[in-house]
């Protein structure tokens, strides 16, 4: 007898199977390999020698740490998806499609109609590392999430579509106090979008489903968002007990085939002598070549500490400050003099209220009870994520935002600092400083959020706590380059470097080493230290790591401080803010108070506008309420505010306003257009064009999340940008309103504005229509009009689209065409002469009133809401009006650039930074959509222009994320910055005004 | 595409060093590797005109950190390894920043890429060498930088027009023996030997060039053919994609040899495919737009003259009859007809799917279509299109590989390995096919389709 063996090692499990003659299955185990993947494998696979004696065996090995072992042992390897498909075929006959999820990897095969195998890109990122994450992120087992999603009410939006998304969307859900089991819920329905959107494109799954794996072996929840979303029957979904196994099977099953008989005990030798080769990873210099050099360094870093006073023998006035983070929760108490009463530092276990109640009941015990002279609590600041409601529900006396908060706690720390980088759980924050007033800040985007949090999780998956992990790191002999991009790139270079042979310790240092290279080269920017400055505080929870501490300065090549209070720096700068404030008294509420304090958190849907809004209501004892997760004031009760004047919401309207203009008596009946991309701009042109020669306009609705929904199983390339990928659903919204003719041209050239060295499209603006003509095959049933047309050349233009026009619609004739043109340009003009007026109101308007001015830079079609999320009405609702970058361009000369200038829409962004950086009452923030790759250009330049002028920049980094929380703390950072600076150079004048001795001159100034 | 130095470019914040005159005697000029047969004859050519160069051949891990810290990291693959290329070189110490020019193509149009020289140019001044001058290299605009002392002459292009297709040719060969040669190193040998033949050949008079190149042709292919080799018929994997990471083994983590090391044959399309494309552009904006049609007879004489030029190499290489030919861009035009508009012209654009069609066609229905993460065009012409290719052609076997200095290797190879499993399975399939037929089964079927398209 020969038995067969298949072992599939993935990213995270070892599993083996032995099969017997008859492919009946004698044995099976899994287990977690924490990255040691030679010594679980021959681990599992001696559990087996009782089944296996000395018979002869043949083994294959598939997975994707399975590769490197099938190299050194010299065993056939079986690609995993070619593995699955092999056990389908034997145990599980009849099944039309399988879907099959692992750590790391997903896959779909199509079996009936046509076999097709697929695997998620490399940006999609994990599922079941991806779920584990989200378990840590929610404080459970992964168990307990599963058990915890059987219980839902509501499903929230989470990004599907990588890790770091969905973690940005679910963070703030947790602050916001959202219910635990809907969360649950949502991640595995976020994993189930994924899935979809990310492996089907388009094909439908139908049939006999089967789902293999680990994840949807395990997780219940899953398994019913699955068959709710496929809309499949009981009878149609299969979950077979084995599924777990199924790579395992088909692997042990091509054994027969590939791999040559040897015996059991040969092959756990092989198995077990194959460490030690070292393959393609990159490794780095150790952080501490010896245990003298680390002393030395923790010597010198201990020397950076703050005074702290005994609270039981302090006598007088005491502030606090409330940090309330995305993952942990900070609380410092001071003395007049700053010196420090208390701290308190833990993880908020997905509920910072109740962990503040507790440190609050402490605090007022220790500072009221039994004491001669009680502490009065003068004042009490809350910063971070959780500002707002810690606020709302401990009634604090104010919150700021965290921007400041930390600035001001390193300034108090040491006057002359110039630079102050903070890592936290989630986000990473640079501030640059001069002349005592902040330059420049600088926080990370949604994609490389992988900061504090991201080693926590990593270490827990791999069975430390962070701490430990970190310690590990410290002596590492061989760190491993695991590069600097998002974190699920470096999810994958771990498994690589598993496969190579890489210890917990070379990985920990590797992992502190990427967290600081992602600061410095893609956050900060900075070429070399000099450009960072003298003095550089580090700080934030993520530097308390020694590692990462020792990275940074070793990749920075010079010494910093990190203030012995570094994870406290937020809290403590809050309360230095409240113990300048010069309050008599705070509204901080008292102890009975807080011993009676309830608080629970109800999710409900804003109906108030078409965003339908996901909102918390926090419930407070004493009956008050906290409404988050809004976007406007509306769902607060409306106060009559000064509505601010916001050219998006403007020019959305005038787009709606076009939109609803039809023509249903028109001779060349209907057509459509998607309304998304340039259609934005060039609406009132295409509109005017076709209604004139006879048509009526179909517009498709304005995006929401439901019409991209629509047409997201269509989508061939998931990294485009979120504006395109919309389009698949404004497609498809057409179709449903019974459009049988589709115009969306494609256009390498834009107008001609003149103002650049060329004027062309985006790649993607200009061929997206010939993806969709690819990849939508309800297209084919109608007609699709997409010509190649170059409206930066009228004339031929005319007779381009004439000849294109006339094989659908015989009846054209040219001089229709040419009618049709004339009052195409006339629209077109008129549209932006509209805007440019409108632009020209606004700012006169803020200038009579004294309003700062927002020019929100992004393209025509950042307008669309659902690109936008609603930032424009964030920045009114903060006090700016809010102008567009097409509003303000015309008002300087073309710009002189060091790029190649030649796309119109972003000649615009050039022009319009140029403006506001003469203005000394307007800002510009920058939209940037997620994988546009040629704002990685723009950005660069707009920023140079700006900062000439010695003018902040801001870029707003958007994608399908949902959740504006970091765009609040930017944009409040943005407006905190500016009043410093104001600050400051009121001061500066003020001194001036001093030094002239009482001139009548220094009349009016200050004001 | 033509990059006019336009006044409207360069702003006083970042200063433009001058390749001078003068320089041509003093400087190096630095050239980042992408395609390593055809390189070397294209040096050569600049060499011979008077010009002091050197091939950047600089590996390793550094260079993906040193694009990290120079260029924004969101900027494309290509972009941040060549300029990491150039910094790594710079700060290796291995030359003096006084005495040496940087080189860079450019190419792309509406693609994002006709941006590097000025990532470029910024990274270099930010790094304190803003006196080190760039020059660029650009096929579509000649001599437009009339103040500066690299000059691409029309004998120039000739020559390189040349150095292209004997590239294309020997890289054709050599991919077709190195998978199969019984003593390790003979291919190597065999291209290396022509490489400097050519060279020798390129030296003399430009008048009987491309004559005394022709006369060459039966004896490279015969020196191929006189390679030992196994008689074994490997899995022919077709590798296409942005011209980069396509081409350049530091881009695409050296994938040819992955896929040799995997048991296959890696089919490669020509450069000059990519020339033509860009040629043929010109040609296609006008029947698009409109315009004065005399414009564009320049580039159709040049665009016939080219594709002569392949013709005959195809001939070549058919006459001896032991190798497949490359495709001929005539053909591969027509080809992609219903799938894409040749409209799609920013960055690879249309010609990506078109090599894609032509090469199922000529029998490789294994494809890997290499992209930078987020690459714009790509986008469209190639994961964008491979759907539209597998419905008409479904055999077609395609898998998209993003390359990224984060991307992993094993990812990548995975992916590679899914798509080598796939085409294993089906090559049996066709053999079991065949043998219950009853015919003999013969690989690269098509190859007599070709015949007559051709």
């Amino acid at each position: 007898m020969v038995f067969r063996i298949g072992i599939d090692i993935g990213s995270t499990t070892v599993k083996v199977v032995v099969l017997g003659n008859n492919n009946e299955m004698l044995f099976s185990h899994y287990e977690r390999h924490f990255s040691q993947v030679r010594t679980k494998t021959a681990e599992v696979l001696r559990m087996a020698k009782e089944i296996v004696g000395d018979a002869q065996v043949q083994a294959a090995v598939s997975g994707s740490a399975g590769f490197g072992v099938a190299k050194v042992t010299g065993l056939p390897f079986v690609q995993e998806v070619f593995a699955t498909g092999e056990a389908v075929k034997r145990w599980y006959p009849g099944t039309d499609a399988v879907i099959e999820l692992g750590g790391e990897d997903a896959k779909i095969i199509f079996i009936t109609g046509g076999l097709e195998e697929r695997m998620n890109g490399t940006c999609a990122g994990g599922t079941g590392a991806f779920i584990d994450q989200m378990a840590t992120l929610l404080a459970v087992t992964p168990e307990g999430l599963d058990q915890l999603s059987l219980q839902y009410q509501k499903i929230y939006p989470i990004a599907s579509r990588c890790g770091v998304f969905a973690k940005s969307d679910i963070q703030p859900l947790l602050n916001q106090g959202a219910n635990k089991a809907d969360i649950a819920m949502s991640i595995f329905q976020a994993v189930v979008n994924q899935t979809i959107t990310g492996l089907a494109q388009g094909r439908r799954i139908q049939g006999q489903v089967a789902f293999l794996g680990g994840p949807l072996h395990f997780f219940k929840g899953l398994q019913q968002r699955f068959q709710e979303t496929l809309g499949l029957s009981p009878e149609k979904a299969l979950f077979p007990e084995t599924g777990l196994f199924a790579v395992a099977m088909g692997t042990a099953a091509s054994a027969e085939e590939s791999a040559k008989p040897m015996d059991f005990q040969q092959l756990l030798t092989c198995i077990e002598n194959s460490s030690g080769e070292m393959g393609g990873s990159r490794f780095l210099p150790p952080l501490f070549e010896n245990q003298e050099e680390y002393d030395a360094f923790c010597r010198r870093h201990a020397s950076a500490t703050v005074p702290q006073v005994d609270i039981a023998s302090y006598e007088g006035d005491a502030y606090l400050g409330i940090d309330s983070g995305s993952t942990t929760t900070k609380l410092v108490l001071i003395g007049e003099k700053g010196e420090i009463l208390f701290t308190y530092y833990s993880s908020n276990k997905s509920n910072p209220v109740d962990v503040v109640r507790e440190q609050l009941i402490r605090i007022r015990t220790l500072c009221e009870e039994g004491r001669e002279h009680p502490i009065a609590i003068k004042g009490c600041v809350t910063t971070g994520y959780g500002e707002d409601l810690i606020k709302n529900a401990f009634a604090a006396d104010a919150g700021i935002v965290e921007t400041m908060a930390h600035y001001r706690a390193a300034r108090f720390f040491n006057p002359k600092v110039d630079f102050i980088l903070d890592i936290g759980g989630q986000d990473i924050k640079c501030f640059k400083v001069r002349n005592n007033s902040i330059d420049s800040i600088m926080l990370n985007e949604a994609c490389s959020s992988g900061c504090g949090s991201f080693i926590e999780t990593f270490a827990r998956s791999m069975g430390y706590t962070a701490e430990e992990f970190s310690k590990v790191g410290l002596f590492s002999k061989h760190p491993v380059d695991l590069g600097s991009r998002c974190t699920v790139f470096m999810n994958s270079s771990v498994k690589q470097a598993q496969k190579d042979g890489a210890g917990v310790e070379d990985i920990s240092a590797g992992l502190c080493m990427s967290v600081v290279k992602n600061a410095i080269y893609k956050v900060i920017r900075a070429h070399s230290a000099q450009e960072l400055g003298e003095h550089i505080v580090v700080q934030g929870g993520t530097f308390y790591n020694d590692a990462v501490l020792r990275c940074f300065e070793q990749e920075l090549g010079r010494d910093v401080i990190r203030p012995a209070i570094a994870g406290l720096m937020g809290a403590y700068g809050a309360a230095l803010y409240g113990r300048d404030m010069g309050w008599q008294q705070s509204s901080l509420i008292s102890l009975e108070q807080l011993r009676h304090f309830t608080h629970t958190a109800k999710p409900t849907v804003c109906g108030l506008c078409t965003n339908h809004c996901n909102l918390t209501v926090n419930l407070f004892s004493d009956g008050s309420r906290y409404i988050s997760g809004n976007r406007c004031e509306r769902p607060l009760g409306g106060k009559n505010r000064e509505q601010l004047p916001n050219l998006y919401a403007f020019k959305l309207e005038r787009v709606k306003k076009l939109s609803a203009q039809r023509n249903p008596d028109a001779p060349l009946g209907q057509i459509g257009i998607p309304l998304g991309l340039n259609m934005y701009e060039n609406l009132p042109f295409w509109h005017a064009f076709l209604t004139t020669l006879g048509f009526d306009v179909v517009v498709s609705d304005v995006s929401t999340l439901e019409i991209y929904s629509k047409g997201r199983g269509s989508i061939p390339s998931d990294t485009a940008c979120y504006p395109a990928k919309l389009i698949h659903g404004h497609i498809v919204n057409l179709l449903e309103k019974g459009v049988k003719a589709i115009f969306y041209p494609c256009m390498s050239y834009n107008f001609d504005e003149g103002k650049g060295d060329n004027h062309y499209n985006c790649p993607v603006v200009a061929y997206y229509p010939e993806l969709l003509h690819a990849n939508m095959a309800q297209l084919q049933e109608i007609d699709f009009m997409y010509p190649f047309l170059g409206v930066h050349r009228r004339h031929d233009f005319e007779k381009k689209a004439w000849q294109y026009l006339k094989q659908y619609y015989p009846s054209i004739r040219l001089s229709q065409v040419r009618k049709a043109s004339a009052a195409a340009y006339a629209a077109y003009n008129a549209w932006g002469e509209e805007i440019r007026a409108k632009g020209e109101e606004i700012i006169q308007y803020c200038r009579e009133k004294g309003r700062k001015m927002i020019v929100l830079a992004g393209r025509p079609y950042h307008v669309d809401p659902e690109i936008n999320h609603g930032i424009d009405r964030l920045i009114t609702q903060l006090g700016l009006a809010v102008l567009t970058e097409d509003s303000v361009a015309h008002l300087v000369e073309p710009q002189k650039v060091d790029v190649l200038n030649q796309w119109t829409y972003h000649t615009r962004l050039y022009n319009a930074a140029a403006y506001v950086a003469r203005q000394k009452d307007m800002e510009l923030v920058q939209l940037v959509s997620f994988g546009c790759g040629i704002d990685a250009i723009t950005t660069d330049e707009v920023m140079a222009i700006l900062e000439e002028k010695g003018r902040l920049y801001t870029q707003l980094k958007i994608d399908e994320i949902n959740n504006l929380g970091a765009v609040r703390i930017r944009i409040r950072s943005l407006l905190g910055a500016m009043e410093e600076r104001e600050n400051t150079r009121r001061a500066a004048e003020n001194q001036k005004a001093s030094d002239l001795e009482r001139q009548p001159v220094a009349v009016g100034v200050g004001r | 595409m033509a990059m006019k130095q336009n006044n409207s470019v360069q702003s006083a914040r970042v200063p433009v060093a001058q390749f001078t005159p003068e320089m041509k005697k003093t400087h190096t000029i630095l050239i980042p590797m992408m395609l390593p047969i055809h390189f070397e004859m294209i040096e050569h050519v600049l060499r011979k005109n008077g010009y002091r160069t050197e091939l950047l051949r600089n590996e390793g891990s550094n260079i993906a950190t040193e694009g990290l810290k120079n260029v924004h990291n969101d900027t494309c693959y290509p972009a941040l390894l060549v300029i990491g290329q150039m910094m790594d070189a710079l700060h290796s110490g291995k030359y003096d920043p006084h005495k040496i020019a940087f080189m860079i193509t450019q190419t792309g149009g509406g693609c994002r890429a006709s941006n590097y020289i000025y990532l470029l140019r910024k990274a270099l001044v930010k790094s304190g060498y803003g006196y080190i001058p760039v020059v660029a290299i650009n096929f579509a605009a000649l001599g437009n930088d009339s103040e500066s002392g690299f000059q691409i002459t029309i004998p120039m292009l000739y020559e390189i027009a040349h150095s292209i297709v004997m590239g294309d040719m020997l890289m054709c060969l050599h991919n077709q023996c190195r998978p199969y040669e019984l003593h390790p190193g003979d291919t190597d040998r065999v291209t290396n030997k022509w490489i400097g033949e050519i060279n020798r050949i390129l030296d003399g008079k430009a008048s009987t060039l491309a004559h005394r190149l022709l006369a060459c042709y039966p004896q490279i292919v015969k020196d191929y053919d006189n390679i030992h080799r196994a008689k074994e018929r490997k899995i022919r994997v077709g590798v296409v994609g942005e011209i980069y990471v396509k081409y350049s083994p530091l881009g695409n983590n050296n994938l040819e040899r992955f896929l040799i090391s995997e048991g296959a044959e890696p089919v490669v399309p020509g450069l000059m495919d990519f020339m033509l494309y860009c040629v043929y552009n010109g040609i296609e904006d006008q029947q698009l737009y409109g315009g004065s049609r005399k414009k564009t007879i320049g580039s159709q004489l040049l665009y016939r003259y080219l594709v002569g030029k392949q013709r005959q190499v195809i001939k070549a290489i058919r006459k001896q009859g032991s190798f497949n030919p490359p495709g001929c861009f005539a053909d591969t035009l027509e080809m992609v007809e219903g799938y894409i508009s040749k409209g799609v012209k920013m960055g690879e654009g249309w010609l990506l799917t078109a090599e894609m069609v032509e090469l199922i066609h000529s029998g490789v229905d294994n494809i890997v279509c290499t992209q930078p993460f987020g690459c714009l065009p790509n986008h469209i012409a190639g994961k964008g299109m491979i759907r539209a290719i597998k419905e008409k052609n479904p055999e077609a076997n395609i898998i998209a590989v993003d390359y990224d200095p984060g991307a992993s290797e094993v990812n990548q190879q995975n992916r590679i390995k899914l798509m080598l499993a796939t085409a294993a399975v089906r090559e049996k399939e066709k053999k079991r096919q065949a043998k219950k037929k009853g015919n003999a089964f013969r690989l690269g079927a098509g190859f007599s389709e070709r015949e007559w398209i051709c």
